[in-house]
């Protein structure tokens, strides 16, 4: 035991939990921002209620991601927070708005728009926060004796706005991507018209934040471009492309399940290109996750529950999406 | 008062803010989810369908109020870095593996057999629906354990040692991290309030449609479950209340003496303070209703046991007392008052005249809420009373804070008290809404238009069970 490398083994498991998060929640985050455009009445109700089951226990996953992180990475937690602090307010009060909305547009038929209009908000702000934060963590925090030292707006770049649309595209790409396999009728065939410009915007977003990253300093660029990583780090661009191929053949055959996994591959692939480029550290530019991580009994702790815990975790959470598998009606779940 | 609008006092108003209003959800949804397990246990056993019906009613509510306590606590997760984040740095390595535990042990439970709670009863047939009513009630208690065995961490902290970064750390064992003095007292105490505040809750319910229509065979049989709570859990719940003061008093005096505003020492035992307004500059209450030796004799079982004051510690040790003082007597009027209606039920219940008695069912109606008042009147006074520390008398509130300018807190704070305010006024509203309906007999699942005709009556409820077809729990149009 005592030769584990802790801190590394809960990285990984933190990177799982957020993309874990960004799986789950991102499809029913995408279906909320993409609900003003799916007609009122049956399409929309049909979309809505192809998320009613799971949205709760997605979103499980962002109270593991900040729990896990004030647990095991206390320092990276207390600098990370302050740092984004609005974007956390409003990524939080976005998902209070829509959590909320979820029961409320069923007990309140008569004001069914406007609770309509608050998931839509309440999930386009949470998600563009996200993606806000990456950029922000990306671009490095301003650190002095362990604790955050910038201002309230540090975050806000033209960096920061472009990973936050980038997020925004890609999650309503999940949502329509979970709309084909999920719904039939006029609303997958609305999903599956939006996936196409949907899929060319995700391309598109990936692309222009993978170019300015380099530029953000001059570990990045080392990183990308010199010789031999290079040769590693270009499987990524490469797996991109594969993966786009697959998704735009995928949509244009009439798969179901296809394009939803491609639209997952691709936010991996970027997650991995983001884990790439701040590795080793946990709070670029200059702490690593070895001085953001809990002393080692702290993390042994939690990690002998979460080894045993987290697989049964798993197993009940398929089960429950196993349960609700098929198509979603207007009714419900057939 | 403005003197005191610093960034640390805005942020100490913004998290008493947000943790009461999301206190108010757990606190039913922990009773309710028990409740909702005895209502279907006691379906499948008996097959009775008025069990059916209550379920189905109160799982409509249970929804919604679960709805927003999921998101009003992710809130709180991510609270402790955004506004305290020297706290969490410092006490993280500690308190956040218990937190990591909450959420693999409890939230992934309930959020994970939720859905199938809510939704699926068609789908998975009645004994694994009833499994995942269990497991959803089970999530909601080791939740409660182990957030409350942080409190109590912050309340009695032992087990630690303090590393060279300052942070604390464990010691010799998580044991001793888990279960400090005051955790059991606690857990018992606070896991009892909401078992009572749902009770009387959803005695409250009962009552107010047993006023309209006293034959509602719903009605009546919540009625009468939510009164044998009354006058079977107040009584204990008092004993209990009191064991924790007495633990209380043995590693936080100062908050006790707070709680009964004894600024000076008493040699020759202590009064009981009925009322009087303590004026924490003058160092005294004024106008005060007492009765001699009975503050001793509560707290020390001895009417002449000598109890210290607030003048013997230094001022800066003080929580401030008359918020602490007022929140106790709230919580320990609605006590007894609680207990008061739990033995008229029982002597109604004997003359025969429970579900008869207008008087009580008025009564009834007006201690529904009491629960929830009594809960954040007992938070309170925990947590003001632990002040002004958050570690106690370890680390000072003062110095938890994150590095923040007043102005970025003050907006936030602002913003917060607008969303709660909008959305869980509404969601309290649409609660309110869902209760006023009088329970029915063709009882609907949480949805909008009930598909079924006759109800989930024992054979109706075979159907679906074993085909596959549209059935109305489920159905969202």
């Amino acid at each position: 035991m005592e030769s584990l490398d802790l801190p590394l083994i809960w990285a990984g498991l933190i990177c799982f939990s957020v993309f874990a998060y960004v799986v789950l929640d991102g499809f029913d985050l995408g279906v909320g921002i993409l609900s003003p455009v799916l007609a009122p009445g049956q399409e929309r109700d049909q979309a809505i209620n192809s998320i009613a089951p799971f949205w709760d226990g997605n979103e499980t996953w962002l109270v593991m991601g900040g729990g896990g992180l004030l647990a095991v990475f206390p320092l990276a937690y207390s600098i990370i927070l302050p740092a984004t602090y609005p974007l956390m307010i409003a990524m939080l009060l976005g998902l209070v708005f829509r959590g909320a909305a979820f029961e409320f547009r069923w007990r309140d038929p008569a004001h069914q728009p406007l609770w309509d209009l608050v998931i839509t908000v309440g999930s386009t702000v949470a998600a563009l926060a996200q993606g806000i934060t990456i950029g922000a963590i990306l671009q490095g925090i301003e650190v002095e004796n362990n604790a955050y030292a910038g201002g309230w707006l540090d975050w806000l770049s033209p960096f920061s706005v472009l990973t936050g649309i980038a997020v925004v595209i890609g999650y309503a790409l999940l949502g329509a991507t979970w709309l084909i396999r999920k719904t039939e009728g006029g609303c997958q065939r609305h999903a599956h018209r939006l996936a196409y410009g949907l899929g060319i915007a995700t391309v598109g977003a990936l692309v222009a934040v993978s170019l300015a990253t380099p530029f953000l300093s001059n570990e990045y660029w080392r990183r990308w471009f010199e010789m031999p990583q290079v040769l590693l780090t270009a499987q990524v661009p490469l797996l991109v492309i594969i993966c786009t191929g697959v998704f735009f053949w995928s949509l244009k055959k009439g798969h179901e399940l296809l394009p939803f996994l491609m639209a997952l591959a691709l936010f991996l692939l970027g997650f991995i290109g983001l884990c790439i480029s701040i590795f080793p550290n946990m709070i670029p530019p200059s702490i690593t996750l070895w001085e953001a991580a809990a002393p080692r009994d702290s993390q042994l702790f939690l990690l002998v529950g979460a080894v045993f815990i987290i697989p049964v975790i798993l197993g009940y959470t398929g089960w429950a999406y196993w349960v609700f598998r098929g198509k979603v009606g207007t009714e419900g779940y057939h | 008062m403005f003197e005191h609008l610093d960034a640390v006092f805005l942020a100490r108003v913004q998290f008493a803010f947000t943790v009461s209003f999301h206190f108010i959800f757990p606190a039913f949804s922990i009773g309710l989810a028990s409740y909702l397990m005895v209502l279907e246990g006691l379906w499948l056993k008996t097959g009775r369908g008025v069990y059916a019906n209550l379920y189905r009613y109160w799982l409509k509510i249970f929804a919604v109020g679960f709805g927003m306590g999921v998101v009003s606590g992710i809130v709180l997760s991510y609270q402790f870095g955004t506004n305290w984040s020297e706290f969490s740095h410092k006490a993280g390595p500690v308190i956040g593996p218990l937190m990591g535990y909450e959420v693999i042990t409890a939230f992934f439970l309930e959020a994970g057999f939720l859905g199938v709670m809510l939704f699926g009863i068609n789908k998975v047939g009645k004994r694994l629906h009833f499994f995942a009513t269990c497991m959803v009630a089970l999530g909601t208690f080791v939740s409660a354990f182990w957030i409350l065995s942080v409190n109590s961490w912050m309340q009695t902290p032992a087990g630690f040692e303090i590393n060279d970064q300052g942070q604390f750390i464990v010691g010799d064992s998580w044991w001793d991290v888990i279960f400090t003095a005051s955790f059991p007292y606690r857990l018992v105490h606070t896991v009892t309030a909401a078992y009572l505040t749902t009770a009387f809750a959803v005695g409250g319910v009962g009552a107010w449609h047993l006023l309209r229509d006293r034959s509602n065979a719903g009605a009546r049989k919540m009625f009468s479950m939510a009164m044998w709570m009354a006058v079977i859990v107040t009584p204990v719940q008092i004993l209990a209340g009191d064991m924790h003061g007495l633990n209380t008093l043995e590693h936080q005096p100062v908050k006790v003496l707070a709680m009964e505003g004894d600024f000076d020492p008493s040699p020759d035992g202590a009064p009981l303070i009925l009322f009087g307004f303590p004026d924490e500059e003058a160092a005294k209450v004024h106008y005060k209703v007492a009765i001699p030796k009975l503050g001793s004799l509560i707290l020390k079982h001895d009417p002449n046991a000598p109890l210290p004051g607030l003048t013997d510690f230094p001022r800066e040790e003080w929580p401030p007392v008359a918020v602490v003082f007022w929140s106790f007597r709230v919580m320990v009027a609605i006590g007894f008052a609680m207990l008061a209606l739990g033995i008229w039920s029982l002597i109604a219940r004997r003359r025969k005249r429970l579900y008869v008695s207008r008087s009580l069912h008025r009564a009834a109606v007006c201690m529904g809420p009491a629960g929830f008042v009594a809960v954040i009147a007992g938070w309170i006074t925990t947590e003001v009373g632990r002040q002004p520390y958050t570690v106690y008398g370890l680390m000072r509130t003062v110095d938890s804070a994150s590095p923040l300018d007043a102005p970025a807190v003050a907006a936030s704070l602002i913003a917060f008290i607008v969303v709660y305010s909008a959305i869980f006024g509404m969601g309290i509203f649409y609660l309110l809404r869902l209760m006023a309906h009088p329970p029915s007999r063709g009882e609907s699942g949480p949805d909008k238009v009930p598909t079924y005709a006759a109800g989930i009556t024992p054979a109706s409820s075979l159907a679906p069970a074993t085909s596959d077809h549209e059935g109305g729990t489920h159905g969202k149009s």
